[in-house]
């Protein structure tokens, strides 16, 4: 749907927004990647599918810089980092992160404090970027939280007090506090019930459409993918299989496991 | 048999103290390397070995081992607990350093050359040639965010102290203003955020440019760090919530009639409660004064509850 939106000509000669070449990754004797491209061009979703260990989530830890690969280059086309984002240093990929990439963790405990109010989480992204003001952090934490669908009546409850449905609109809340450029998800519905998980779809789908936010989302869920990607990658044992539109890579795949992939939920 | 012939008592030099302010050379040579160190990075935390000193750990082993470093005969020491000269733990405190070193004890902040502290920093204005030395339970700021203390070490060589405005801000939040009484967290040199010992807020602007030198030390946690003379201590606000010190300036010492100091409140069986000077020591040189005797105090950091730097 959004595909159809865009004039095909944009989408065609504009730069993309992220360009990974040739990445690489090993754990010990253990491929996590194996020579893996992947291009995002801006506004778009791009869904990566693939059974567990297949390595998609390694990949989207790289896009968030919290791990170097073996081998290949990363780049995002942002004024402020022109060159390979694997090169720069702690400091740099940590503004970098607050400032311009936010994610959502299939695990709320990874993404936020457990402890500290939910406003609070959202607070604390726009303080690592640099906000003093009590009055502006309020208020943009407010915002985000409003804009993820979070009841403004429990923004300052902590997390953990909150439903699994809540945590995660915390995340995102958190995650598009500062209007990122790039905006990850790994897994953001599992482990939801089916209600809540289309209700944060939802939200998700809402975001995209009035922001158009480019986002990676990363889901073993067949389902999640092909209502909210435009494009979609099927990986296996940290190789790209398949890479294409989610109607033709659904409708008529290609690849013998992707054809699996496919007929098991089916 | 008679002399001359060796024994080891006539070979041997007559027995003589080796070092004094009981800390051995090399012992006094660490913490001397390590004060400098600090001292030439402001508010970054400096591991030490931290020895034995007779006195229990967390009760001021720290600042201790500092003195007894600093001191010389020639030194007179000033030791206050919670503003008081004369509480069990500063007597003892005093008379020990005085015993191992020859040093000269005085409850003055004006004849003090060396001022180790808990709680607070005296109230009359310290001089150039004066030392601060404040003992420190908890030398770590980032604790109550980052439990993990290697963490926190990254996180200070980061620069990354968003999460302490996020304290601040949950504060706010929560009660409408900041309760971080004491030990409140303040940018060093524009670099490192350090924690100034729980000395209450209207202690920590007199850090701030002091001709003073200050000393941090935590003997348990084996941490010590400085404020040089002259050094920007900025504690940590929100640019649109000003700091604030406690608002004190409005009482009334019972016993001296000082006003505009630091204050301990002195709940009445009878209900309410009674103010008196928390530096103790000014409050007596106030009483003798208004006695008539000819005491000097010095100039003050505060008039009227008001700062003046």
């Amino acid at each position: 749907m959004i595909l159809l939106e865009r004039l095909a000509p944009e989408l065609l000669t504009a730069a993309p927004l992220l360009v990974m070449r040739h990445v690489s990754k090993r754990y010990g004797p253990v491929v996590a990647l194996e020579d893996v491209s992947a291009t995002v061009w801006p506004g778009e979703v791009l869904g990566i599918v693939g059974e567990s260990g297949s390595g998609k989530s390694t990949l989207l830890r790289m896009m968030n810089l919290e791990d170097t690969p073996d081998a290949g280059d990363y780049t995002l086309a942002l004024p402020e980092v022109p060159g390979n984002l694997f090169a720069l240093d702690r400091f740099a990929r940590r503004q970098l992160c607050a400032r311009r990439i936010g994610i959502v963790y299939q695990n709320p405990h990874q993404g936020l404090l457990m402890g500290h109010s939910s406003s609070g989480n959202v607070a604390e992204r726009l303080l690592m970027a640099g906000e003093r003001r009590f009055a502006t952090l309020r208020a943009r934490a407010r915002d985000a939280l409003d804009v993820s669908e979070f009841p403004l009546n429990r923004m300052d409850d902590p997390p953990r007090l909150l439903s699994g449905g809540m945590q995660q609109r915390v995340q995102l809340a958190k995650a598009i506090a500062l209007e990122p450029a790039l905006l990850l998800l790994d897994e953001p519905t599992t482990g939801l019930d089916v209600s809540v998980q289309a209700l944060v779809l939802d939200t998700l789908k809402r975001l995209q459409r009035d922001r158009a936010i480019t986002m990676v989302i990363v889901s073993h869920d067949l389902g999640v993918i092909r209502t909210m990607a435009d494009r979609v990658m099927v990986m296996r044992r940290g190789r790209v299989v398949e890479e294409g539109l989610v109607d033709q890579v659904f409708q008529d795949p290609q690849h013998p496991y992707t054809q699996e992939l496919v007929h098991a939920k089916l | 048999m008679s002399p001359p012939y060796s024994t080891l008592a006539n070979l041997t030099r007559p027995w003589a103290a080796f070092s004094y302010g009981f800390l051995d050379p090399s012992a006094k040579r660490e913490m001397r390397r390590k004060m400098i160190k600090a001292i030439a990075v402001p508010g970054c935390q400096m591991p030490y070995a931290s020895r034995e000193v007779p006195i229990a750990r967390g009760w001021g082993t720290g600042g201790l081992q500092v003195t007894l470093t600093l001191i010389k005969p020639a030194s007179v020491v000033k030791v206050i607990d919670q503003g008081a000269d004369d509480s069990v733990n500063a007597a003892s405190i005093r008379r020990f350093l005085a015993r191992v070193s020859g040093a000269a004890e005085t409850w003055d902040t004006l004849a003090a050359t060396i001022v180790q502290s808990r709680h607070r920093i005296p109230e009359e204005r310290l001089r150039d040639d004066q030392v601060l030395v404040l003992q420190v339970p908890n030398p770590e700021p980032l604790r109550p965010v980052q439990p993990n203390m290697s963490i926190a070490r990254q996180m200070h060589a980061d620069a990354d102290y968003g999460r302490l405005w996020l304290v601040l801000y949950e504060q706010m939040v929560r009660s409408g203003r900041i309760m971080q009484g004491a030990a409140y967290p303040a940018l060093v040199n524009g670099r490192h955020v350090m924690t100034p010992s729980p000395i209450p807020r209207w202690d920590v602007p007199k850090l701030n440019m002091a001709r003073h030198l200050t000393l941090l030390s935590a003997g348990r946690e084996k941490r010590l760090y400085a404020v040089p003379p002259f050094t920007k201590v900025e504690p940590l606000v929100f640019s649109d919530v000003p700091y604030k010190v406690e608002d004190h300036a409005s009482l009334t010492c019972y016993r001296s009639g000082l006003r505009g100091v630091f204050m301990n409140e002195i709940p009445q069986a009878a209900g309410g409660s009674l103010h008196e000077a928390s530096d103790s020591h000014l409050g007596i040189k106030a009483i003798r004064r208004a006695e008539g005797e000819a005491v000097e105090i010095g100039p003050l950091w505060y008039r009227d509850g008001e700062f003046r730097g």
